[in-house]
């Protein structure tokens, strides 16, 4: 998997629009990424020693490399066959999001003197994620709502170890994203939503 | 019309599945039902970056319990954390996934779990996946 590969789609169709639920408006916007990678410049000078941020950007590389795992995740998915034309749109639309996670992260960690972490190749993420297991659209879909599930509560469990707020303002803000991608999937596989409050991030 | 149609079948199946999920979970016993929390709280804490069996954004988790820090041979660690020299136990382990910053300063995780409950469910698990 690279960062370049590309998922083609086509128009969105209704029931794309139903599922989605108006959950694609509140993808990071490009504003937030500009403001994401202009926090890593400013943050360097306010940051009391080089340690803070260094400590910051090996998070920030860890959040990447979870993001390249996502777009792996679903490059998996797109190209196993099994996803219908109405479920495909949405998994290249949860892509396209992740993919703005990622420019965002590899901006920021620029910005802020670190080195990127680099994505694995596809065949090591389907080995990592067992993708020889996926064998219906169930399989993908619910495989995805993990991942959606794991990166949202990651995300919100990494906002204390921050030393920098934008950055844990950032991180909420991705948190926030993954929810929604979660939640979508979840009500698409007719799962049941959290019955209690507070239930991601503990 | 059709539409609706083909959308109330969509449901109806929808609907079926999940009374059959709900039905199977309900046959469990409740040993195998904590089985079944344990793992869904790992999933949903540690699942973003962790497995069992695979390395992924971290290491393999399998046999963590009593393996020295730092010493997955295929895992690219920080070098904090391969330079650490402990073993992990259920102490280390219940502070580090309190605050890994804590425990080995430089190291890369940053993730934290405050809910001591849930901290101690997740080690009673990783104990039990050993090699």
């Amino acid at each position: 998997m690279t960062g370049s590969s590309t998922l083609t789609t086509s128009k969105q169709s209704p029931s794309r629009r139903s599922f989605l639920a108006g959950g694609a408006k509140t993808a990071l916007s490009a504003s937030a990424i500009v403001a994401l990678s202009g926090a890593g410049a400013a943050m360097t000078r306010a940051y009391a020693s080089s340690g803070d941020a260094a400590q910051d950007v090996a998070i920030l590389n860890v959040a990447l490399g979870l993001e390249h795992e996502a777009i792996g995740a679903y490059q998996l998915g797109a190209e196993s066959g099994l996803l219908s034309k109405d479920v495909l749109n949405v998994a290249v639309q949860f892509q396209s999001h992740h993919k703005e996670h990622r420019d965002a992260l590899i901006d920021a960690i620029r910005a802020m003197g670190g080195e990127a972490a680099e994505a694995e190749k596809l065949s090591d993420y389907a080995k990592a994620l067992n993708a020889s297991s996926l064998k219906s659209q169930a399989d993908v879909v619910q495989l995805a709502a993990r991942l959606e599930l794991g990166a949202a509560n990651a995300y919100l469990g990494v906002i204390p170890s921050f030393n920098s707020h934008d950055l844990a303002q950032v991180s909420a803000r991705l948190a926030a994203d993954e929810t929604m991608h979660w939640t979508a999937l979840t009500s698409a596989l007719g799962g049941m939503l959290p019955k209690k409050a507070l239930s991601f991030g503990a | 019309m059709h539409t609706n149609i083909l959308h109330q079948s969509r449901l109806a199946r929808t609907a079926a599945f999940a009374a059959l999920c709900s039905a199977a979970i309900s046959l469990l016993s409740p040993a195998a039902a904590a089985d079944l929390d344990a793992e869904n709280l790992y999933q949903r804490r540690c699942g973003a970056c962790h497995s069992i069996e695979t390395n992924r954004i971290g290491p393999r988790h399998l046999g963590v319990v009593g393996r020295k820090a730092g010493s997955v041979s295929d895992y690219n660690y920080s070098d904090a954390l391969r330079n650490s020299n402990f073993v992990w136990d259920d102490a280390r382990l219940d502070s580090w996934l309190a605050n890994p910053e804590a425990v080995v300063p430089g190291q890369k995780m940053g993730y934290r779990l405050s809910n001591a409950e849930e901290r101690a469910t997740i080690i009673e698990y990783l104990k039990s996946q050993s090699n």
